[in-house]
Order: structure tokens, then C-alpha cells, then sequence
């Protein structure tokens, strides 16, 4: 190895233990941390248990939540990696929509209805192929304007965000596009041992992103950079490919999160799943995210999700509406963010104390 | 050095010179292949049509430049509306009395805003998506999402100012939303640019670490102005109801980064502590100037949130340019 690569992992060595170091003077105890948010899943499925002994604790119940979940949690991963690197990506939405889009045009009027066997795998790839182009372009696109411009991230991804909706709307003419091929379709609706494949597919892809941000030196750069633009420029690092590579990521999540949701539905729009944006923040912060970077665990994002995908189905087997459940997703938000402060202060009293 | 100055550097001074450039362009192109385009009648309209997201506007430029980002107004809008209707048209209560309790009503969630992002010491970003769908949320689980259309006359009646006969079919009218629009521009203007608070602020969106030092009282002046921006969203639910002529709990739902949008294209930045009620007239004239232009031009309505994302695009890479040669310059 390389003495530039061995420097490297060294000071993404002492970052990292600079990092558990601050986490652990800014969240002391369990709270904030992955135990503290399994603690309060733990809760809320006790209580939603409690509340409805006949319809909660069932393992349907349970398996209509893993169905849910991969749609929120593949657009909340494309969220997160922005987030962690100092970043934010609002376009993620629209992008999604106009890759489902784009696919399901081959699917519906490029690809012969009557294809079978081999011919209709091969329209299936290049549709497939083509989303993933498509969000590849959006990524580098971003990349541009985020990494070489250096225009803050909000601020590309409005314009993108704005760009790319406006197109699909303008082309859709809020029309939607449906009747896509079985495997599309299969791939969010059927299960391999009793688990939805799209939830063991999310499970896969957070897998992926845990790695990503942990193992490799890539994922350490993300998190430098996120802390310290300027620092880690200045250490070597260079930030622009850092930054490319985020937005290539988080677009091509994007993709994913597109088969998956034009696979649950069976159509494609130009509005699908606005109000996932603010969501996707949401869950990214209640997973201990920080919102100025640097910061993240998957794990902890896991739990959040799953937090929010059981306060959701909790209410709507309550009878509660769809924004009873939003309302008690925000309270949930800022009820943590203020135990975390609350916890910081005590931890300055005591100090004070002695 | 003036003598020195080229071009260049004149029209990359300041983000509000290179916009109403921009803009100027953008009029002598729509003039020249519109022939209504270049008239009173059709400039009255427009600014009339674009009272309510100036408004706004103005309310998110102050909260811009402590260096906040507000997302709820949209929510509190929506909200204080629907108090004012509810009050005035279902129970019969007076102007004052709806208007009121309107104009508190967004007050009180402003200063829930504040007094969360600074207690809880997190970005505002984030406590205001938090509060926009709890808020959001309440308003519609409340009211079941149902419109109120009976409003009394006092809210919906156009008021006209003054009006100005140019032809037989052809008058300009001075309406309430114009007249509301302007108050609300020129008393910003002044509080940001004449007043003490308003250094204030611009201080602490500079610099909050060194606000705090020189004795701001942090927390009076972001209770200043989120409130004034629930204050300002009570306005733009009043104007919003007085051109519509109903109450709908959803009516603003969407506009959030709109207006935010609008705000940043005038030149207000997320760092803070820069920007001017000018700039942020500018941004919200070129995009009403792009709408109304495409729009007689026969460009589909569909293509507007194109055209949006495009300007928004090109006018930030135009000011990050502007800033990488003012950088080469001082160096």
C-alpha cells in the first residue's frame, strides 16, 4: 500500500476516534444514541400492542410494515449521504418520479406488449438501463453545480428539484403511465421467505451505505468533508470528486427507490410522494443525522424508520388519519431533539458541579 | 480603483445590478414580441397577482438574514386564515376581532418557531419542517380539510384606491393587495436598513457568536423575527382569501420553497447576514416577469416550473461567478 493511502486511514483513523469522541460528549448516555431510539421503538410497539391486543402484534401486521418501509427508507438513504457529507438533496423526489417515468415509457410504449422469454428480458434491461442512466446524468448534473461551482447544495438541488418536475409535468401533462411488466411489479409485492423483496432489497442497499460510510475511504472522506469542507481540502482530500460521488449515490438510490415504487403501485406520476421530501429529513435527523454534516449511523436510521413506519401503521389501525400520523411524526422529532438537549445540559451541570 | 473598473466589474458588483439587468432583458424580449406586454394595465396586474409571495417574501428575507430558514409559513398562513374566515363567516365576529386574532395566531406559531430553534440549539431548517406538518397536520385534522366560501363582504369586496382611466376598456387600478404590498415592502426596507433592530439582526446572521458577545439579546431578536413572519403570513392569508374569495386549508400548501426560492434569487444568502429588500423585489419581479412574458408569448403554464428551475440554476451559477471574480480581484 501506498504511503498517501496509508495516510489516509490514518488520519480517518484519528477522525474517526475524534468523532466517537465529540458523539459521545454530545449525546452522553443512551439517549440519541441507537439505544435510546430502540428504547423508544421498543415503547411505541408496546403501547400500540397494548392499545390493539387483536390487530397489532400479529406478523401481518408486521409484514404490511416491511412492504411500506423500503420506499421511505431507499428515499431516506438518498437523503442521508447528502446530509452527512454538508449537503442536502431536495430534488431526490422529482428525480425518483422522472426515472419511474422514464422506465415505465419504455415498459408501455416501447416494448412490444406481445414480447416474451428473451426478447422481453432484453426491453426489461434496457429500461431498467435507461432509469439508470437517466439518474446517473442527474447526479453528475448536481455534481457540477455542487462540487466545481460551489453553489450550496439547497440551492442546486431547488433548481433541480424545480427543473426536473417542471419537465415531467410539462411532458406527462399530469398524466400517469401504468400497466408495467411482471418482474417490475414482482419485485415490491412478492415475498422469498415470507419477507417482501423490496424490504430485504432496502435491507441489502442500507447494508451497502453502512459499509460504504464505515470501511472504505470514501465514506470517510464523506464524513470529513460534511465536518470540515475547507480542512479536508486542505489535507489532501479532493473534495470535488468527494462530492460527485455523493450526488451520483444519492441519485442512483433514486433509481431504486423508482422500481420500487412504480412496482407498488403499477403507475408513474409526476407528483407521486411530494410529501416524502421533508419526510426523508425528518427521518435522517430523528436517526441522529446532523444537519451540518458530519455526522450519521445507519443504524440508528434504521431504528428511526422503523420508529416512524410503527407510529404510522400504529394510527391508521387506530383509525387515525394519514395527518394525525404526520403531526405525531414531528412532536416525535422535536421530542428527541429536546431529551438530547436536555440530556447536554444536565451533562454541563454536573461538570459544573465538579 | 474607478478608473480602473471595466464592464465586468460593473455588472458583478451586486447581485441586485446584475438582476435588474437580467430582468431588463427579459422586458425588452417580451416587449418586442408581445405588444401588451410593455403596458400599465398588464403591470398592475402582475404586481397585483404576485402581492401575496411578496409578501411572504419579505417575511423570509428577515428570517434569511439571521441566518434561519423558515418552512412553516406556508402552514401558518393557511392557518391564520382559516381562524379569520372561521371567526368572521361561522360565528359573525367583526373584522378587528378575526383579523386580530388572526395576526396573533401567526405571531404565536412564529414564536414557537424561535423559541424551539433556540432552546433546543438545532438548525431552524429542521425545527420549522418538524413544526410545518405538525401545524399543517392540526389545520386540517381541525377543519377536515373543508373550504369556507361564505366570507363577509368586508374581506372579499374589491377595494380600489384609485383608479386611472387610460382608454375606453383600458383603466389602472390601485387595489388593496397592491397598496397592502407596498406597506409591507417600504416598512421592512426601513426596519432592516434605519433601525436598530435591524442592525441587530444583520448582525446576528453575520456573526451570532460575536452578536451574543456585544450584548444582543439573542433570543429577543429571533422572537422578532420569526414573529414577524407569522405576522406577515397573517397578511398574506388575508390577501390571499381577499383575490380568491374563499378560505381552503390547502391553498398555500407547496409554496414553501417557492418563496424561499424567490428570496434567495434577490440576493439574501443561507449563510446569513447579507441581502436587501430590493434584491428580494427583484428576484420576485423576474419570476412574475418570466411567467407573465411566457404566458402571452403562448408558452404552455405547464413549462412555468421549468422556466422556475432554469432561472434559479442560472442566476446562481451567474452569482457564484460573480463572487469567484470578486475573489481573483482582492487577491
Amino acid at each position: 500500500m501506498s504511503s498517501s493511502a496509508n495516510d489516509v486511514r490514518n488520519a480517518a483513523d484519528t477522525l474517526n476516534g475524534r468523532l466517537d469522541r465529540l458523539q459521545q460528549t454530545l449525546f452522553p448516555g443512551a439517549v440519541g444514541n441507537t439505544g435510546g431510539l430502540l428504547l423508544l421503538l421498543l415503547a411505541l410497539l408496546v403501547l400500540f400492542s397494548v392499545l390493539l391486543p387483536d390487530l397489532f402484534p400479529r406478523i401481518t401486521t408486521l409484514q404490511a410494515m416491511m412492504f411500506q418501509l423500503p420506499e421511505l427508507g431507499l428515499l431516506t438513504l438518498a437523503m442521508v449521504l447528502p446530509l452527512i457529507s454538508g449537503g442536502l438533496n431536495l430534488a431526490i423526489i422529482a428525480t425518483t418520479n422522472q426515472a419511474a417515468l422514464l422506465m415505465g415509457w419504455v415498459f408501455t410504449t416501447q416494448m412490444p406488449a406481445d414480447a416474451t422469454g428473451i426478447v422481453a428480458l432484453l426491453w426489461l434491461i434496457a429500461g431498467l438501463g435507461a432509469g439508470f442512466v437517466y439518474c446517473l446524468c442527474v447526479g453528475l448534473a448536481t455534481g457540477v453545480f455542487v462540487a466545481i461551482l460551489r453553489i450550496h447544495p439547497i440551492l442546486v438541488t431547488l433548481g433541480t428539484m424545480s427543473l426536473i418536475s417542471g419537465v415531467s409535468i410539462f411532458l406527462t401533462r399530469g398524466r400517469t403511465l401504468s400497466g408495467f411488466p411482471e418482474p417490475v411489479i414482482a419485485v415490491a409485492n412478492s415475498t422469498f421467505l415470507s419477507l417482501p423483496i423490496s424490504f430485504i432489497l432496502f435491507l441489502v442497499l442500507a447494508a451497502g451505505v453502512h459499509v460504504l460510510l464505515t470501511q472504505t475511504p470514501i465514506g470517510v472522506r464523506i464524513h470529513m468533508t460534511g465536518s470540515n469542507a475547507e480542512a479536508t481540502r486542505y489535507s489532501g482530500v479532493d473534495t470535488r470528486r468527494v462530492l460527485f460521488s455523493v450526488y451520483v449515490l444519492s441519485s442512483l438510490l433514486c433509481w431504486v427507490a423508482a422500481i420500487v415504487t412504480m412496482g407498488r403501485f403499477n403507475s408513474a406520476g409526476a407528483d407521486f410522494g411530494q410529501s416524502y421530501l421533508l419526510i426523508t429529513i425528518l427521518a435522517a435527523i430523528l436517526g441522529g443525522v446532523d444537519p451540518y454534516g458530519g455526522f450519521g449511523r445507519v443504524v440508528s436510521l434504521l431504528a428511526a424508520l422503523a420508529i416512524l413506519q410503527t407510529i404510522s401503521s400504529g394510527f391508521n389501525l387506530l383509525g387515525l388519519s394519514q395527518q394525525m400520523t404526520l403531526a405525531f411524526w414531528g412532536v416525535t422529532l422535536i421530542a428527541v431533539m429536546a431529551v438530547k438537549r436536555a440530556a447536554v445540559l444536565i451533562g454541563e451541570a454536573r461538570a459544573a458541579r465538579g | 480603483m474607478p478608473s480602473t473598473r471595466s464592464l465586468g466589474d460593473l455588472v458583478f458588483a451586486r447581485t441586485e445590478v446584475t438582476l435588474a439587468l437580467v430582468i431588463a432583458v427579459f422586458v425588452v424580449i417580451f416587449s418586442l414580441a408581445s405588444p401588451v406586454f410593455f403596458t400599465l394595465p398588464n403591470a398592475f396586474d402582475l404586481i397585483e397577482s404576485y402581492a401575496v409571495t411578496t409578501v411572504l417574501a419579505a417575511g423570509v428575507f428577515v428570517v434569511l438574514v439571521s441566518r434561519g430558514i423558515d418552512i412553516s409559513f406556508a402552514a401558518t398562513t393557511a392557518a391564520t386564515q382559516y381562524l379569520a374566515a372561521f371567526l368572521a363567516a361561522q360565528l359573525g365576529y367583526p373584522a378587528i376581532v378575526a383579523l386580530g386574532a388572526a395576526a396573533l395566531l401567526g405571531v404565536a406559531l412564529g414564536c414557537v418557531n424561535a423559541v424551539l430553534t433556540y432552546f433546543l440549539r438545532v438548525e431552524s431548517i429542521i425545527v420549522t419542517i418538524a413544526t410545518a406538518s405538525i401545524y399543517f397536520a392540526l389545520l386540517i385534522v381541525i377543519t377536515d380539510g373543508s373550504e369556507i366560501y361564505n366570507l363577509p363582504a368586508w374581506w372579499t369586496d374589491r377595494i380600489v384606491f384609485l383608479r386611472y382611466q387610460l382608454a375606453p376598456r383600458e383603466s389602472i387600478r390601485l387595489t388593496l393587495p397592491i397598496v397592502v404590498m407596498a406597506v409591507v415592502v417600504l416598512a421592512t426596507h426601513l426596519m432592516m436598513s434605519r433601525t436598530r433592530l435591524g442592525r441587530q439582526i444583520y448582525a446576528l446572521g453575520g456573526n451570532p457568536e460575536a452578536a451574543g458577545r456585544v450584548g444582543i439579546n439573542i433570543l429577543r431578536v429571533q422572537l422578532f423575527v420569526y414573529g414577524y413572519l407569522g405576522f406577515l403570513s397573517a397578511v398574506a392569508g388575508f390577501l390571499q382569501a381577499h383575490r380568491v374569495g374563499q378560505a381552503v386549508p390547502t391553498a398555500m400548501a407547496g409554496t414553501e420553497l417557492t418563496v424561499l426560492a424567490v428570496a434567495l434569487l434577490g440576493g439574501a444568502s443561507l449563510a446569513g447576514g447579507i441581502g436587501t429588500m430590493a434584491g428580494v423585489i427583484l428576484g420576485v419581479l423576474l419570476l412574475a416577469i418570466l411567467q407573465n412574458g411566457l404566458n402571452l408569448l403562448g408558452v404552455s403554464p405547464f413549462f412555468f416550473q421549468v422556466v422556475i428551475g432554469m432561472a434559479i440554476l442560472a442566476s446562481m451559477s451567474f452569482t457564484a461567478y460573480a463572487a469567484h471574480r470578486r475573489q481573483r480581484a482582492a487577491a
